[in-house]
């Protein structure tokens, strides 16, 4: 992304924003609600189209490109949204195995053979005639997880992976982010959650008001002296809405330390 | 220099109005390209025409019931009771008939296709297809315009049968036989208004379709925007049933 700029009825989201994406690199971007981190992924997927700027995907700019071509570019890229956004109207392995069916270039029991590897990888391949109303939440995340990794993607994005989830969740899904980077998947995480971002990723972007205010490695995040992200990690009695009451334990919620 | 507030609305009209007929336009191109969907066009055939026999029945039992008791009463002065299966089967086929099976179906039907349609948008269903490189208009879209193009036709084909046949229940109280009945039906009636009376199902059925789908793949807002887009769904398609009935009657007349 090269100074990318995205407005919403009149509201401006991002700013002159840049990003690469470099293969083998697993990224985090952080920033405060509402900042426009969901809005970045949408960006870099052709979902939404910039007020200006570049975007590449394998170094071809996306802009103006139609539907069907930028189709063949995702071919490589995956995305788990915040909520799983699994079909309704299909079951797990429908699911699981959607794009493979709509290739149509493999057998059926082809990719019934893939869906349950995929399901088995997060655990959950009993599931594959339920209902995504049937599943939890940390379930439906994981199996939008082994629907994003069904087709075998180079790159997979995370759009807040452990929003919502219990503690255990939060842990199957950080482990089976890990596995995936350990197959040599490159991902793309937004989060809040720092102990997630700190544990899968090694270069941060840190978004705010409007703007890219840091691109660098997890040192360079514990030693930025920048107000916004100093904030971020730590926040004062400033930036809490809440009384005085409830305030100190919550000041100073710490930077994970360096393992 | 900044839009007065009418400019801002016209530009949004138009901006709709544009974007609306594009989507009409590739819905209507996808409808013949491979792949074809089939199960999602059987799913949503059963959806919209099978599921909506009931009510179109109803709607046709007693507006042909209504029709022949209003007939009735108009006729018996002139001893001219014989022809009211004619009167109530003219007017079913060309006006009645399509256009409140339409209505009915607009209800049921469209404001189901949007709110569907908007809850995919709004819980990301939509944009998790086009990542999985699936081509929304084809898959969501075509399937659900050839589905109601084609049920429409036969669910009036059923709404006026029954009309008929609630029109003879009333027109039996006045003595007239089924004979009677049944010879009186083709005496208002020309060819071309059977023609009127299934080109227009088919033409109002692309239009609940269109809107439904149009609406709702434009749903922005969460749970809200889903209900707000359901409501306008309905009330869009149905006065533009209405106003193309207007129209499309006109241009029948021309050319009889």
């Amino acid at each position: 992304m090269e100074k990318v700029s995205y407005s919403v009825g009149g509201r401006q989201i991002i700013r002159d924003f840049d990003l690469t994406l470099e293969k083998g690199v697993n990224r985090t971007i952080l920033g405060v609600s509402g900042v426009g981190k969901t809005t970045i992924l949408k960006l870099l997927l052709g979902l939404l189209k910039p007020d200006s700027g570049a975007i590449y995907l394998n170094g071809r700019p996306i802009a103006g490109m139609r539907e069907s071509e930028l189709s063949v570019l995702r071919r490589n890229i995956a995305i788990v949204f915040q909520w799983g956004a699994l079909f309704d109207s299909m079951t797990v392995g429908e699911n699981v195995g959607y794009r493979l069916f709509e290739e149509g270039k493999l057998s059926v029991a082809e990719i019934k053979r893939i869906v349950l590897e995929k399901l088995s990888f997060v655990g959950l391949e009993n599931t594959i005639d339920l209902y995504p109303s049937e599943l939890s939440g940390g379930m439906k995340k994981r199996v939008a997880i082994a629907r994003a990794v069904a087709a075998d993607p180079e790159y997979i994005f995370f759009d807040e992976p452990t929003t919502g989830l219990d503690p255990i969740g939060i842990y199957n899904i950080r482990h089976l982010m890990q596995m995936l980077q350990n197959e040599g998947k490159t991902t793309l995480m937004v989060t809040h959650d720092l102990h997630t971002a700190f544990a899968v990723s090694q270069k941060f972007s840190f978004l705010h008001d409007t703007r890219l205010i840091l691109d660098g490695t997890a040192d360079d995040l514990r030693n930025c002296d920048d107000n916004a992200i100093r904030e971020f990690f730590s926040p004062t009695r400033e930036s809490l809405f809440i009384t005085d009451h409830f305030v100190e334990p919550i000041i100073g919620l710490a930077i994970p330390p360096k393992e | 220099m900044k839009d007065t507030f009418p400019e801002r609305r016209l530009k949004i009209f138009f901006l709709n109005v544009q974007q609306f007929f594009a989507l009409a336009a590739r819905s209507v191109v996808r409808i013949f390209s491979p792949p074809f969907y089939y199960r999602e066009f059987a799913v949503q055939f059963e959806k919209i025409g099978v599921d909506s026999i009931f009510i179109s029945c109803l709607t046709g039992l007693f507006t042909g019931m209504v029709m022949a008791l209003q007939a009735l009463i108009q006729l018996k002065p002139f001893a001219a009771t014989s022809y009211v299966g004619g009167m109530v089967c003219v007017t079913m086929v060309k006006e009645l008939g399509p256009v409140l099976a339409s209505l009915m179906v607009s209800g049921r039907v469209g404001s189901a296709i949007t709110a569907e349609l908007g809850t995919m948008v709004v819980t990301e269903q939509v944009d998790a297809m086009r990542v999985e490189g699936t081509d929304v208009i084809k898959r969501l879209v075509a399937p659900r315009l050839k589905a109601t193009v084609i049920a429409m036709p036969l669910l009036v084909i059923f709404t006026d049968t029954v009309a008929l046949l609630g029109g003879y229940i009333i027109a039996a109280g006045y003595d007239i036989n089924p004979l009677m009945y049944y010879k009186s039906l083709p005496q208002f009636m020309v060819f071309q208004d059977l023609i009127e009376g299934v080109v227009k199902p088919a033409v109002f059925g692309f239009i609940i379709a269109m809107i439904g789908c149009y609406v709702g793949l434009s749903t922005h807002g969460g749970a809200e925007g889903v209900g707000t887009s359901a409501k306008r769904a309905v009330v869009l398609s149905s006065v533009l049933i209405l106003v193309t009935d207007f129209f499309m009657t006109k241009i029948f007349i021309v050319f009889r």
